[in-house]
């Protein structure tokens, strides 16, 4: 087996690599962070000339057909770097859903906008009781006679105060918590009817809880089959989630150096911290973590390329998500510790990359909600085998 | 991201004479005797057993998939190893002081365990608390101690994004007052001899 980068990968690994040591240091990034939208213009369009935006889109819309072994460099790469810009949410969510269940006409009108840089997106799927759940849908999408009236509330949109366009999840039919019924639509969000109230997540990105009032839309804003949209949501929660897996390697990586850089400089009682046997070992299982997490976001990005059995597919990424949510912990929290009270500051982009680990320990879905989905995913198989 | 701990500048600063606390010299032998009195509070086993209530009444009214969060055995059995842990300490701190009350001697060097646990649980019940509170709590929480909490129209927003700000403020714990490293240290070398 080759778990190495082919040349296209590396390529796009080495630009980004030069793009974040000129572009997106510490500094830089702080600035993006204090400004008034959290996230730069600029540097969406250089990530558009460095065809980063077209990377995981079709050739048809001026996209490079990739997949997300093909991201693993890029999602790495802003790991590492704590990219605030809405990549994930543009080409790992909402572009995904336009390019898994939107027709020819919706995909030519979106997608090749956002590979050239002119169209940030979002996701409004989330609610405030729905948890990790995909089908815990209530807002509903009822019919008019031009099309349909969306009415109800959004929360946690990542870069929704960004986005040109938001595919939002609602009800077209059944009772919240039932898989059928779930219908997608591609809104704008400066539409009369949707209001915005913006905040900043604890990784400091934009985000915002979105309010629609008896939005009205055409008929042409449904994506996809009415009703039928679960099976695309869980499709694409599971590409964001390998991305994530992905972004996490590159963030382990980054507090790992600093941590062992720190240990070999850092003196106390007269000699090198990183002296001591229990920091050294402790320093082992760091870097332990960054294997396994690597090679579990290697396995998943494979996965959701490759695999067209659902069920084997949302195993593969439950599991990678537990011994990733595990490894952003340990890593976080030791890193941390081990830098002592410098570790708590702002000033230290450490504490920050903390941040980005905590909450992707926990998007997509937390530790519970995984070991439960791999359980009751792998009895499935498991029945499915015995049956035949 | 909030303000909480200062850098003090002493310039030439002048104090008079009957100032000086107990010796000249021997202001690292008041401060581990201080030290060990600070250790016996580290422990914080009252904010504990309140955080620990406070636990089970979110994790009560949170429910996933219709069941409350406090009936998922899988986050019941997180919250009992906290719940038990805080009370095995709570008899060790007792213990503790009963043998000081007798003995008339000063908190000895295995009252360091009292804040490697106590720190531990401390820790242990935010990460709990992050996890009944789930994605809503993923928020930024310094707009909320800068802003006006009158005007925020959702105090339900301000609760789960304590939550957060205090998860974050809570990595401290285990590193103020002598990290669990140097409190390691103090029981193998003063209570082991190791």
């Amino acid at each position: 087996m080759n778990f190495d980068y082919n040349d296209e990968q590396r390529q796009f690994a080495d630009a980004l690599g030069r793009f974040v040591a000129k572009d997106y240091g510490f500094e830089a990034r702080k600035a993006i962070v204090a400004s008034a939208s959290g996230a730069s213009d600029s540097v969406w369009q250089t990530l558009a000339e460095l065809g980063v935006l077209a990377l995981p889109l079709a050739g048809e819309h001026g996209g490079f057909d990739g997949g997300a072994v093909d991201l693993m460099p890029v999602m790495e790469a802003f790991g590492d770097a704590l990219l605030v810009e809405p990549y994930l949410s543009t080409l790992g969510l909402a572009a995904q859903c336009i390019a898994r269940s939107g027709s020819a006409a919706q995909q030519a009108a979106i997608l090749p906008l956002v590979a050239s840089g002119e169209m940030k997106l979002a996701f409004a799927h989330a609610e405030r009781a729905a948890r990790y759940r995909p089908q815990s849908v209530a807002m509903r999408a009822v019919r008019s006679a031009t099309g349909w009236i969306l009415d109800g509330e959004k929360c946690m949109v990542l870069h929704g105060p960004l986005a040109n366009r938001v595919v939002v999840s609602a009800r077209t039919a059944g009772a919240a918590g039932e898989r059928d019924g779930i219908s997608l639509f591609l809104v704008d969000p400066a539409a009369p009817g949707v209001t915005h109230k913006p905040y900043r997540t604890v990784d400091e990105m934009p985000a915002a809880d979105m309010l629609f009032s008896q939005l009205a839309l055409d008929d042409d804003a449904l994506l996809g089959v009415a009703g039928g949209a679960l099976p695309v949501i869980e499709d694409v929660l599971d590409f964001a989630t390998a991305l994530v897996c992905a972004e996490a390697v590159g963030a382990i990586a980054y507090a790992n150096a600093q941590t062992l850089e720190y240990l070999k400089t850092r003196r106390q009682y007269r000699t090198t911290i990183g002296s001591f046997q229990a920091l050294q070992h402790r320093m082992v299982e760091m870097m332990i973590s960054h294997e396994q997490a690597r090679s579990m976001a290697c396995l998943v990005c494979v996965k959701v390329d490759t695999e067209t059995d659902p069920v084997a597919r949302s195993r593969i990424v439950s599991a990678a998500k537990i011994r990733i949510a595990q490894a952003c912990r340990l890593v976080a929290a030791e890193s941390v510790q081990m830098h002592g009270g410098i570790g708590m500051t702002d000033e230290l982009k450490l504490s920050h990359t903390f941040r980005r680990l905590m909450v992707i320990a926990r998007q997509f879905g937390d530790m519970d909600h995984h070991l439960a989905r791999f359980a009751q995913l792998d009895r499935s198989l498991m029945d499915r085998a015995i049956a035949l | 991201g909030s303000h909480e701990v200062n850098e003090v500048f002493l310039d030439n600063v002048r104090v008079p004479a009957e100032n000086l606390v107990h010796k000249e010299g021997q202001g690292w032998t008041v401060a581990k005797y201080l030290l060990g009195y600070e250790r016996l509070n580290s422990g914080r086993i009252a904010p504990s057993k309140r955080q620990l209530a406070r636990l089970k009444q979110l994790a009560s009214q949170v429910c996933d998939d219709g069941v409350p969060l406090l009936d998922d055995p899988r986050f019941r059995d997180a919250m009992t190893q906290v719940e038990v842990e805080l009370m095995a300490l709570e008899i060790t701190n007792l213990r503790f002081l009963d043998e000081m009350r007798r003995t008339g001697r000063p908190p000895g060097p295995e009252v360091s365990l009292l804040k490697l646990k106590g720190t531990a649980i401390q820790q242990g019940l935010a990460e709990l608390m992050m996890q009944a509170a789930g994605p809503l709590a993923l928020r930024e929480y310094v707009q909320y101690v800068q802003a006006d909490l009158a005007a925020q129209d959702d105090d339900a927003d301000a609760f789960l994004a304590a939550i957060t700000s205090r998860y974050l403020n809570q990595r401290k714990v285990t590193i103020y007052g002598g990290s669990d490293e140097i409190q390691r240290n103090i029981i193998a070398k003063m209570s082991l001899g190791l």
